[in-house]
């Protein structure tokens, strides 16, 4: 029920609270959410982690649609409040697929996390939230990710035939489609 | 170019497809909708958006965080104030500081003002939209009053950038009490000028009573947040479900709908200006002395890690996620937009309504599409 987590069992006083405030950073999590979501899932429930008091846990993509299923139905996460992505560029699965969820029965939130490699997919989850529809468009239009089942998976904010996607790492801030700029826009020289 | 080929296909003999937009008055900015028509009647509706998208994200990424902060004025661009605010937050929230009480109170002061300028400018062009000609001018007058405030605090009108990270640039210049309780005292008489004006106007009432209705089932699935949420009958608003500025100190209620239809929305807005005059009057009288700005460096470097914060924007939920990687740039920086995600919406509301019932519905959502394209 509350989000306050208790004292972690299995790191006892080893680190005693420091003199000075340290500063804020990821952490390892285990709270009766985590606990009942591993006992579920088992190994598709990877690390679990809180960061400046918000709760995060890594999923397989396999078991995605049935984590999300289950967290909607059982566990009253009913609105999905964002879904993004995160370009790690140069670590090795190199995206996070990240879903934001909100439960109002706890006034709680939850961030889900994917970890995608280069040419991956992942389900859809346009069966469990609609709101999916346009936020998995634009994570797709801005990285590249594909998501598999969705009902209408094309460019949202860029036109349909621009070439690449630019929030990933690896496109510079002043790259533009100039093929696709001259020939819509008039504008010869791209920049 | 050309693409209504994806429609054609599917289409009866009887049905055609309506390009409205990207140039419409009554879209606020270009927004094309492309219509599915039998007669007058709406059977589907596909949105067409991106035309302003200036890719604020990936600007965000290749910035120092001080200096983004005035991008975010640019998304919402008639809730700056609002927009400010979240960032500030968020950023404040990574590097694990919090903006002392007087700069929290200001703070408060002014994201109430602008709700109500963005609730103002809302309610002119949609009565204007659906053909009421007079609150336009007068609603312009008393943004005029909120607008002054804001030049008088910081110098600008629409793009304020008047937060920073860590607090406040200025203090509150001589006499911002006394022209925050005159703009208190004066505005609750013009309420009730605008609600003598379409609350029980006949045409108004045939114009937005059961257009557009989204259910509390539909809002949630659709991740609606904001004024088009409350009206479906959720009483749900993150100024109570997780304070922030100094919303914990004030007492407001969440005024909620019923029926989730046009005519709910615009008695949600009404009242929620007054409940924000509530917050501003107490908030005026309790201002804290002390330091606006908290202790932050010249540059600021956040230790890795992320963090979402959102508040509530006029317009919703307004959030941002925001990924360090221990450098003075974000590594990611995500804008949740409320208007982006509200305007999904939109062909849940217009189904099997008229063609006239459109224009009423767009301006319902209440969408800046700044903020929808980014």
């Amino acid at each position: 029920m509350s989000e306050e987590q208790k004292p972690q069992p299995q790191e006892p006083a080893a680190k005693a609270p420091p003199a000075k405030a340290k500063p804020p950073g990821p952490e390892p999590l285990d709270n009766e959410l985590v606990r009942r979501l591993r006992a579920r899932f088992a190994h598709a429930v990877g690390d679990a982690l809180e960061d400046r008091g918000q709760a995060i846990v890594f999923v397989s993509r396999e078991r995605l649609l049935d984590v999300c299923d289950y967290l909607k139905r059982e566990e009253k996460f009913n609105l999905l409040t964002d879904l993004t992505a995160v370009d790690r560029y140069s670590s090795d699965p190199r995206f996070e697929v990240v879903y934001n969820l909100y439960s109002f029965a706890h006034n709680q939130r939850l961030r889900l996390k994917v970890r995608l490699a280069d040419a991956e997919t992942v389900p859809s989850v346009t069966p469990v939230w609609g709101a999916a529809n346009w936020l998995e468009r634009e994570a797709y239009d801005m990285f590249g990710i594909r998501f598999d089942g969705h009902p209408n998976l094309k460019r949202i904010l860029m036109p349909d035939e621009w070439r690449g996607h630019p929030l990933r790492k690896d496109y510079d801030i002043i790259q533009q489609d100039t093929a696709w700029v001259r020939e819509n826009l008039g504008i010869k020289s791209g920049q | 170019m050309g693409d209504f080929g994806v429609t054609q296909t599917v289409l009866g003999a009887d049905e055609i497809v309506l390009n409205m937009g990207p140039q419409h008055p009554s879209t606020h900015g270009v927004l094309r909708v492309k219509l599915k028509l039998d007669g007058e009647k709406v059977m589907g509706s596909e949105c067409i958006i991106g035309y302003l998208h200036r890719g604020v994200e990936k600007i965000g990424e290749n910035r120092p965080y001080t200096q983004f902060a005035p991008y975010v004025d640019r998304t919402d661009y008639v809730a700056a104030v609002s927009n400010g605010l979240g960032y500030c937050e968020a950023v404040e929230k990574l590097l694990g500081v919090e903006a002392p009480p007087r700069a929290r109170w200001v703070r408060t002061i002014l994201t109430e003002l602008q709700r109500i300028a963005s609730h103002l400018l809302w309610l002119g062009t949609h009565a204007l939209d659906i053909g009421a000609l007079t609150p336009v001018f007068y609603t312009f007058r008393e943004r005029e009053e909120v607008l002054k405030i804001f030049e008088r605090y910081c110098g600008a009108r629409l793009t304020t950038h008047a937060f920073r990270i860590g607090g406040l640039q200025y203090e509150t210049y001589d006499g911002f009490e006394e022209d925050v309780k005159k703009f208190a005292r004066d505005f609750p008489k013009r309420i009730d000028e605008y609600e003598e004006l379409l609350t029980g106007n006949r045409i108004w009432l045939q114009r937005t009573k059961n257009v557009g209705i989204l259910t509390a089932d539909q809002a949630i699935d659709l991740g609606v947040t904001g004024p088009v949420l409350r009206a479906s009958g959720v009483k749900w608003d993150i100024r109570k479900a997780f304070p922030y500025a100094a919303y914990d100190q004030f007492q407001f209620e969440i005024p909620t709908g019923a029926n989730g239809d046009t005519f709910d929305r615009y008695l949600v807005r009404m009242q929620e200006m007054r409940q924000s005059l509530r917050i501003i009057e107490q908030a005026v009288d309790s201002i804290p002395a002390g330091p606006i700005m908290a202790r932050v460096g010249k540059v600021i470097k956040p230790p890795p890690g992320e963090v979402y914060h959102s508040i509530e924007a006029p317009k919703g939920e307004l959030g941002y996620f925001v990924v360090s990687d221990g450098t003075i740039q974000p590594s990611r920086l995500r804008i949740r937009p409320p208007s982006f995600i509200n305007l999904q919406a939109f062909d849940t509301m217009v189904r099997g309504h008229l063609v006239a019932d459109v224009v009423a519905i767009i301006g319902t959502i209440d969408i800046v599409l700044g903020e929808v394209d980014r």
